[in-house]
């Protein structure tokens, strides 16, 4: 038996893995010390196992574990990675890069350093959401300190070639951001290559719990920060504030079963997500958001043509899903993700995420696809727009009357 | 080998088995994020709403007053350098003896235009009247004193402070992280008092650590300190998290509930301490002040308070010297500098902060571990002398 809503919205949060649960709950329990707390047992333990997490995530990318400090989660990571920087080396220049398709942690944090004199260029994507390198070569000044660039986007899933743009920026001693809170675990992430200085992550997008998160800080060559939040001096200056020791465990869990079975579980993943492209690919006026090569295994976005967005997702209740409209304000407005592909708004509304995780069953997407099948022929049943598609109207031609 | 008996509450506290429990459902089958427009997402909206409830009725605030955060350095930092950033560049005033977390913040304004007093503390710990008068007639902008002090546990006079305080206009703000669960705290009545905003945590009250709470009176604005998505009013962005944001509030409400009783035997417990620490003479900080029931501060002339700690460690006793701080630094605690305590005897320094577990027979047995252990200290220093 099915439990319904089927959980499709894995690019949101994850559930914590079991295994996670398990190695946190004696953290919470009768490992409760402060881990800086130099003077007993009780703290030395927890401090133990905050360092022994610390190396599973930079293991799992490629880093030395002191160029890991812990946040309370990929939005802190964010601006402390470019308010942080852009601070510290305000001398240098004040101009960033960034994406238009960039999270809100990235882009909410640029508009603020706007506000305190910074320049912010935020370049256009590609239809295929990718970025055009040509683009982002034309962008650089001699004033640019900082470029910040998403591995994977939370939307559509494609993967930013964050290599090519490594390189570009390491030429030009341009500091190099990564937010791959989406990448972990989905894409092999090895910073020994990749010339990226500052990258961003999160637990819970990975089977670890909420609440906390990390910041990679190169240090060859060194990158130096300004701290976002002062205190006991905590993190090595760079984050203070008590470590939250279950979580950290629960991340460093997290971030080692991610690393060990990351490839089984991607190809095991990309198996479901293209049984489910296959059952939605014979609906009829279908868009497939985002370039399907260049993108993680888990993510579908499609936008379904002559059906109205809200009545969809209350269609479709059954599937717990985000919708093509911005996800954290109950205001109408269609994804800037979306519009920054080149969908019009009406597109945008009707899209679907779909992100599929490790618990989802052949089972579930069936029942998914059936579902769709359903509600999309219904709703278009209804729907006038439909009705003159079908009957060769150009939408794009038609004179609508003002009322 | 026995357990070691944990007398270090002000550090961290173990968590309530109740909280454990409302915890539980949110880490694992009850996992939604909480924007998330879906029922799993949903869920996860009404647990924090409840929990902001929760956490106001704790201290007489309303839900809407309530800003989670990462943690109580985090919302103290949200405090200082968010009213800042709204401000122009001013004076602002905090005690001497705040946490680093209030310090080093206001530390950091002055190095960007802001003049700042640091309010001078009498022998006892307590902010001096006459030079808190003299600041205020400064006209601070923002001023920061603790409810009570994470060392000594000496209470400030927050009511009188901060309404002493209203004619400068000045921006109140008090951190009662280690003052939630051991004396009352009423965020209504220090409000009326002149107090703008209060700083709470969980993991000092039998709640998990990560989840924290700037308490804030609407008409103060603030610049947000993590920007990104807008969460919490858009003071604090971020996904939140769930499960230790639910327990934060069990552990209020628990905290709450227990505190009178708690407090009156963590007195009585206290009192023996105290007893059997002058007895083998020690000298105790703060004693004359009005402090929380759980905490004692002392040392022992001539002992160092580092190598104590370590000796207790090794027999049994989790205690503090000085604060639980990240910095290996071994200046002695800038709170007993503050009180003019002498470096010599400040080094000497070990707190000990009593909990809900804690028991008469423990406090029996460490005063008789300290005696031994400070006479064979003594006996080492006298034959290396």
């Amino acid at each position: 038996m099915l439990k319904l809503p089927i959980y499709l919205d894995y690019s949101a949060t994850t559930p914590v893995d079991p295994r996670v649960a398990e190695k946190m709950i004696p953290f919470l329990v009768e490992k409760f010390g402060n881990p800086a707390s130099r003077s007993h047992s009780f703290g030395w333990e927890t401090e133990a196992a905050v360092e022994e997490a610390r190396e599973e995530v930079a293991k799992l990318v490629g880093a030395d574990a002191k160029e890991i400090v812990w946040t309370s989660g990929a939005t802190e990571s964010n601006n402390l990675a470019i308010k942080g920087a852009a601070h510290f080396y305000s001398g240098k220049g004040k101009h960033l890069i960034t994406l238009k398709t960039e999270h809100k942690a990235v882009l909410d944090t640029c508009r603020e350093l706007e506000r305190q004199g910074f320049e912010v260029t935020y370049l256009d994507v590609k239809e295929n959401g990718l970025l055009d390198l040509d683009v982002f070569k034309a962008a650089l000044r001699p004033d640019t300190i900082l470029a910040s660039v998403m591995f994977v986007n939370n939307e559509i899933g494609v993967i930013q070639p964050i290599a090519e743009i490594g390189e570009i920026c390491r030429e030009k001693g341009i500091i190099f951001h990564v937010d791959a809170a989406q990448a972990t675990g989905k894409v092999v992430i090895d910073l020994n290559t990749l010339k990226v200085d500052l990258m961003s992550f999160s637990a819970h997008k990975t089977y670890g719990p909420k609440g906390i998160g990390a910041l990679y800080i190169r240090r060859k060559p060194r990158i130096r920060l300004e701290a976002q939040m002062h205190g006991g001096g905590h993190e090595r200056g760079f984050r203070s504030g008590t470590l939250a020791t279950h979580q950290i465990v629960g991340m460093g869990e997290a971030f080692r079963i991610a690393r060990e079975e990351m490839a089984e579980e991607n190809a095991r993943i990309g198996k479901l997500r293209d049984r489910l492209l296959k059952g939605l690919s014979d609906i009829e006026a279908v868009y497939i958001n985002g370039d399907i090569e260049h993108r993680v295994p888990h993510n579908l976005n499609i936008s379904f043509a002559y059906v109205e967005g809200e009545s969809m997702l209350m269609a479709i209740k059954d599937l717990a899903v985000s919708s093509g409209s911005a996800c954290t304000s109950a205001s109408l407005e269609p994804s800037y993700v979306l519009r920054a592909l080149g969908r019009e708004d009406e597109l945008a509304h009707s899209s679907i995420r779909f992100t599929i995780g490790r618990f989802n069953t052949e089972e579930e997407i069936d029942y998914a696809i059936k579902l769709l099948h359903e509600k999309i022929g219904k709703l278009r049943e209804l729907s006038p727009l439909w009705e003159m598609y079908k009957d060769g109207v150009d939408l794009n031609t038609v004179q609508w009357a003002a009322h | 080998m026995f357990a070691p008996v944990y007398f270090d509450h002000n550090a961290s506290t173990p968590l309530d088995p109740a909280v454990l429990e409302a915890m539980l459902p949110w880490l694992t089958e009850q996992y939604g994020n909480a924007s998330s427009r879906h029922e799993y997402g949903r869920a996860a909206r009404r647990a924090i709403d409840e929990a902001r409830r929760r956490v106001a009725a704790a201290v007489g605030a309303h839900a809407t007053e309530v800003v989670f955060t990462s943690g109580g350095s985090e919302a103290n930092n949200l405090f200082v350098k968010g009213a800042a950033a709204f401000l122009k560049p001013g004076l602002l005033a905090v005690s001497a003896v705040e946490h680093p977390c209030v310090i080093k913040p206001a530390e950091q304004l002055a190095r960007r235009g802001w003049v700042l007093r640091t309010l001078a503390v009498d022998g006892e710990g307590r902010v001096d009247a006459d030079a808190y008068g003299a600041v205020l007639a400064e006209r601070p902008k923002l001023v920061s004193v603790m409810l009570a002090n994470n060392e000594t546990g000496v209470l400030q006079d927050v009511p009188a402070l901060a309404s002493a305080a209203r004619g400068s206009g000045a921006w109140f703000h008090t951190d009662a992280v280690q003052a939630l669960g051991k004396v009352a705290v009423d965020f209504r009545a220090l409000n009326a008092a002149g107090v703008h905003a209060m700083t709470l945590s969980a993991h000092k009250i039998g709640g998990p650590k990560g989840a924290a709470a700037l308490v804030l009176d609407k008409r103060v604005e603030l610049e947000p300190l993590i920007a990104g998505g807008g969460h919490e009013r858009g003071l604090r962005s971020g996904t939140e998290n769930v499960a230790a944001i639910v327990g934060f509030g069990a552990a209020c409400e628990l905290a709450v509930q227990r505190r009178a009783e708690n407090a009156a035997r963590l007195l009585a417990l206290r009192g023996e301490l105290e007893r059997g620490l002058g007895a083998q003479g020690a000298r105790l900080f703060g004693a004359g002040a009005e402090r929380l029931p759980n905490t004692v501060y002392f040392a022992v002339p001539d002992v160092d308070g580092e190598t104590l700690v370590g000796h207790l460690d090794r027999a049994g006793f989790a205690v503090a010297s000085g604060a639980a701080c990240s910095s290996a630094n071994p200046e002695p605690s800038h709170v007993l500098r503050a009180m003019g305590v002498a470096p010599e005897l400040a080094r000497g320094a070990v707190r000990i902060s009593l909990g809900g577990g804690n028991t008469a027979q423990q406090v029996q047995d460490f005063l008789k571990t300290l005696q031994a252990t400070v006479s064979k200290l003594q006996q080492l220093t006298a034959m290396a002398v």
